[in-house]
């Protein structure tokens, strides 16, 4: 039990020095840990984990050598993760059958095991630590601290890497400087709408009445976008400290975390540190001896995209549909319950213990003049580097994509990126040296968003990618106010029409006063954000519009009725595999034997194709083309 | 409430009396039905609405508005195919349709042997691994068309 400050420091200093011993080898100790984020767990890093203590055990290592899970290390395209202390080596892509050798080569003979080294795709170097590789160089960690690093199941590895510092501070603190210090921090929501999140605290504060609320919302919705997630999985004890101090700042008792029922890794983990907070006395009656006392409640989400808006996740805990209510009344003023109620992101809430332990001025160095602090962004699609990476405000997309994203794979070329997933739009080639805050990414025509950034490469067709927002959005509608019901299903199936060659210039026209239609009325920030992929697509890729109704021709070859695969002849050397591999029976063989090969080539009769790609796939000598 | 059996009543019972104590409980005692028996018939509604004093209409509301609670059993594999955008632009949708084309039956249905229901997930976060498919919890990563027989293959033989 903790029950005072002094009583916590005691025990940080003991938990930090035990933390830092493993990471410095101390007592000639070597420690294993493994990534157990939901990436590298569907690539079995729980049974590698396993296997290494069995291994460890058979050699008699087992006073010399400890093993445990951390959270995600961000590089998800690399993983499973293994990192082995004090030298810091890091191995990626680790197998079941690579775990023998790393304890033989590796934590018996001290060799390092030079193949599962990441290796630098531009020099072709091989880098043995984590901070050398260049996905992680011009990284730094605020909202991500401790993830990788601590195992999210132990308490003991939180309060060691600083852990309930900054609500030890902030109790020491009067509610309004607590809140005056968020302020001074510069601190935006990180969920999408970028909102001051001292002010909202504020507002709470004004407010009169015994009961208050804190809910954190974990209902991470944007597809592509997994911060959220990871924060939870990797550190939810710094999560849990900052819905803590939040409840100080505006004198609420009781927190509600409010997190997806498609998340059950990070609710089981988010549910263990709530447990060993409680047990611990960091959660409940008087913390840390203080007159102030808080609970935390977790509430799950039942997939439903629309309950990511604050109203609408109100109207979930309070076990209704999750429509929005209409605003004003804000839920500063009436919220859950009808209470005063502040509704913070995940992400945000993990910066607070950060401010609060370090001080506003030390977050705010980082950033633009109105978008302080580091963002964490999910790098998805057409990158070779994907997963999260937590920058200061104002990187340029430039450094993103390709300092740390490594560019576009297969020397495809970029075309887009999407920021802001559906309530967002894409920036293309102009936009590179543009520096990524809140402010910018609106005035560029889309918006931060959760932190999703998806990649796209000229294989990707821009007019199928707003239909698939659209259906998405179609789909999520929840049907309250009419201009998201039936604008968001005309768009959609405008969109259709023009994606399958039935499109005229008129659906141009329609399209332009469903997208102004829509979000002027909307009721909330779904309908209203709803036709940005349409407007951000239409205005920079009018040209790839225009092909799908003038000329009949998707130019990235995606939409199936506007392309069509065809063997040339001349590079075909007639092995008839494609033939075996198309399930329609469309492929036979002609008469015309190409020079210099042997057989006569095949040919596809596009009456009888179904354009599953099959044949492409099949075929060792690419012969086979999409037009 | 005739289709209901006597055990089924005890333990709808028992998850209603398990929050009796907070405010506001119904999302989670539909979760934890939907979890103990993979859907939530109507004659079940009428006993939540009779334990907990909510009315049948407000509960058949709430299920059919969140797509994680069904009215109809799923099959005894849920298959889930990612169509989160990363997973989108890698190529879930032909993912999705090998799927669809192997069991014969489109998203959301369910097998007539009552083995598979396939269903289209809104990102699940495993973006880094995409296409993502999840089976009843256990995650495939980066999925291809090639891959869809075999994998359902595995669960058929299973």
């Amino acid at each position: 039990m903790i029950r005072t400050p002094e009583e916590l420091h005691e025990r940080v200093a003991a938990c930090s020095a035990c933390l830092n011993g493993k990471f410095e080898g101390a007592e000639g100790k070597r420690a294993v840990v493994l990534c157990g984020g939901t990436g590298c767990l569907s690539s079995n890093s729980k049974e590698i984990r396993e296997k290494f203590a069995q291994v460890i055990h058979e050699k008699g290592l087992d006073d010399r050598v400890t093993v445990n899970q951390v959270g995600c290390f961000g590089f998800c395209s690399q993983g499973p993760f293994v990192k082995i202390f004090p030298e810091d080596t890091l191995y990626r892509m680790v197998k079941m059958e690579d775990v023998e050798e790393i304890v033989e080569k590796d934590l018996i003979g001290g060799e390092i095991v030079e193949r599962l080294l990441y290796v630098d795709p531009v020099s072709g170097e091989k880098i043995q630590r984590q901070d050398d590789i260049n996905f992680y160089k011009k990284q730094h960690r605020i909202a991500l601290h401790g993830c990788g690093v601590i195992d999210p199941e132990n308490i003991n590895e939180a309060l060691g890497s600083g852990a309930y510092q900054g609500l030890a501070r902030a109790l020491t603190m009067d509610r309004q400087e607590v809140i005056n210090e968020v302020l001074a921090a510069g601190l935006r929501g990180r969920g999408g709408g970028g909102f001051p999140t001292g002010r909202k605290w504020q507002f709470a504060y004004n407010e009169k009445g015994d009961e208050k609320y804190v809910v954190c919302n974990g209902d991470e919705g944007d597809p592509g976008a997994f911060m959220d997630r990871s924060i939870l999985e990797g550190n939810p004890l710094a999560v849990i400290e900052g819905m803590v101090i939040a409840g100080y700042a505006i004198g609420a008792k009781n927190g509600y975390f409010y997190v997806r029922a498609e998340y059950p890794v990070a609710v089981k983990r988010l549910r263990i540190a709530i447990k060993q907070a409680t047990e611990e006395g960091l959660l409940g009656e008087h913390i840390l001896g203080t007159d102030f006392s808080f609970n935390v409640h977790i509430r799950l989400g039942a997939g439903a995209f629309v309950c990511g808006e604050e109203t609408a996740l109100l109207n979930s805990i309070e076990g209704k549909r999750g429509m929005p209510r209409p605003r004003p009344p804000f839920p500063a003023v009436k919220g859950l319950w009808q209470s005063p109620t502040i509704v913070n992101n995940v992400e945000t809430l993990a910066c607070v213990p950060y401010i609060l332990r370090n001080g506003a001025a030390e977050f705010a160095k980082y950033g633009t003049e109105r978008s302080k602090g580091t963002k964490v962004f999910a790098l998805g699609g057409k990158i070779n580097n994907v997963g999260l990476v937590e920058v200061p405000m104002g990187t340029t997309l430039r450094e993103l994509i390709y300092d740390i994203g490594g560019g576009i794979p297969n020397g495809k070329k970029f075309k887009a990126i999407q920021t802001g997933g559906p309530s967002g739009g894409c920036l293309t080639t102009e936009y590179l040296d543009e520096p990524i805050d809140f402010d910018n990414l609106v005035a560029k025509g889309s918006m931060m968003g959760s932190g999703g950034a998806i990649v796209m490469d000229e294989d990707n067709c821009m007019v199928d990618v707003a239909k698939f927002y659209m259906e998405f959005i179609c789909d999520e509608s929840c049907g309250k106010c009419t201009p998201c019901r039936i604008g968001t299903k005309r768009m959609l199936e405008t969109l259709t029409k023009i994606t399958e060659g039935k499109g005229t210039m008129q659906d141009l026209e329609d399209l332009k006063e469903l997208v102004a239609a829509t979000k002027n009325n909307s009721l909330c920030a779904l309908g209203q954000t709803a036709s940005n992929p349409i407007a951000s697509t239409m205005t920079h890729f009018m040209d790839e519009y225009l092909a799908h109704i003038q000329d009949k021709k998707c130019p990235a070859h995606v939409c199936k009725n506007l392309m069509q695969y065809k063997i040339e002849r001349d590079k075909c050397f007639g092995c008839g595999m494609c033939a075996k591999a198309c399930p329609a029976g469309a492929i036979s063989r002609t008469d015309y034997v190409a020079p210099g090969k042997k057989l006569a080539a095949m040919a596809i009769d596009p009456a009888k194709c179904v354009k599953c790609g099959a044949c492409m796939s099949t075929c060792k000598f690419k012969a086979i083309i999409k037009e | 409430m005739a289709h209901l059996s006597e055990s089924a009543v005890v333990k709808i019972s028992e998850i209603c009396q398990r929050y009796a104590d907070e405010n506001t409980p119904l999302m989670m005692i539909l979760s934890d039905i939907q979890n103990e028996y993979g859907y939530i018939p109507l004659e079940v509604q009428e006993l939540v609405s009779e334990k907990t004093g909510i009315s049948v209409a407000e509960i058949y509301g709430v299920v059919t508005f969140y797509s994680f609670f069904s009215l109809k059993p799923k099959g005894k594999y849920v298959i889930g195919c990612c169509l989160g955008t990363a997973c989108y632009v890698k190529g879930a949708g032909q993912v999705f349709d090998k799927f669809s084309e192997v069991l014969g039956i489109k998203g959301g249905e369910t097998t007539e042997d009552g083995l598979f229901t396939l269903d289209a997930l809104r990102c699940i976060g495993a973006c880094g691994i995409a296409p993502a498919v999840s089976i009843n919890g256990k995650v495939y990563p980066k999925v291809k068309v090639s891959d869809v027989p075999e994998i359902v293959a595995s669960y058929r033989n299973a």
